[in-house]
């Protein structure tokens, strides 16, 4: 139990690392806000680690710290949005058995960008923004497949180790 | 977990890239021209609506409370200056095309550009 709740804290502090990431990272997609998913890469490794019910406690932790600690309260409901959307979606299709982590990964990209964009449609009340969706669901496509692979390997690679 | 793609994650990709490609080609086709207008609008509700030929500097206000500056040159809508704590919006390109929107996700601020027929349609309404 012990070592269970120190590896659970040290999954915490590399996800809030690749908050901090994020961060720094500026990235317009057209409207403000809006991250890559970079942390989707420490949720789909909890995924195959862990399980789900800890994957979700820490993933719902992680976004309110890194919105307290380099955020603001709206960036927390983006994430939120993105975070809850994708997390659920990957759950499903992992769920299946069927598909590999680079699969769940790109699903998880692509809602993880659908969820911000459909919070950031009911903030302002105002789903003309529906207008970047094309730039959203590519970006979000791309990131996946990339954190895809790289989850992938950390995956084989720690796989037993921890 | 020894191969990295099946059978079932290439079909998912394919189909998954294919909707991408079409979304973004759907929107593509219906991509605006040069817009005539700046909708602005407070939590969905129309707060003005400016023309873009004539250069004017606009202060949106909420309850009498200056929140955003919107700025109108040369065609393009840019927000110059916000009440708002990211000023996100501030760091926002200038918009000039039919659709495109400037969001202060704060102040609930949207301004977007609309073309010469839906900003006829909407002072019929
Ligand atoms: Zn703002």
């Amino acid at each position: 139990m012990k070592r269970k709740t120190a590896h659970l804290g040290m999954l915490l502090a590399v996800a809030l690392i690749c908050s901090y990431i994020e961060s720094l990272i500026p990235f317009y997609f057209g409207i403000p806000g809006v991250k890559l998913g970079l942390t989707n890469i420490v949720v789909v490794w909890m995924l195959y680690l862990i399980g789900a019910k800890e994957a979700f406690l820490i993933s719902i932790l992680r976004i309110l710290l890194a919105g307290f600690m380099f955020g603001n309260p709206f960036s927390i409901i983006y994430s939120l949005g993105g975070g809850i959307l994708s997390f659920i979606a990957m759950l499903l299709l992992k769920k299946t058995n069927r598909f590999q982590v680079v699969s769940i990964s790109v699903l998880g990209g692509i809602f993880h960008n659908i969820g911000q964009l459909l919070v950031a449609s009911l903030v302002v009340e105002n789903f003309n923004l529906f207008y970047y969706m094309p730039v959203l669901l590519s970006a979000g496509f791309i990131t996946g497949f990339l954190i895809g692979i790289l989850a992938q390997e950390l995956i084989a690679r720690l796989k037993g180790r921890l | 977990m020894t191969r990295r793609l099946g059978k079932n994650d290439r079909w998912l990709l394919l189909i998954l890239a294919v909707i991408c490609i079409g979304i973004c080609i759907f929107f593509y086709l219906q991509r605006g021209e040069a817009g005539a207008v700046a909708k602005v609008t407070i939590a969905g509700e129309v707060y003005g609506t400016y023309t873009l030929t004539q250069d004017q500097t606009i202060e949106i206000k909420i309850d009498g409370k200056v929140t955003n500056i919107l700025k109108i040159q040369d065609g393009t809508a840019d927000v110059t200056k916000a009440s708002c704590p990211d000023h996100l919006c501030v760091h926002q390109k200038s918009i000039s095309r039919e659709n495109e929107t400037i969001v202060c996700l704060p102040n609930q601020v949207v301004i977007e550009i609309e073309g010469a027929k839906a900003s006829a349609l909407d002072s019929m309404t």
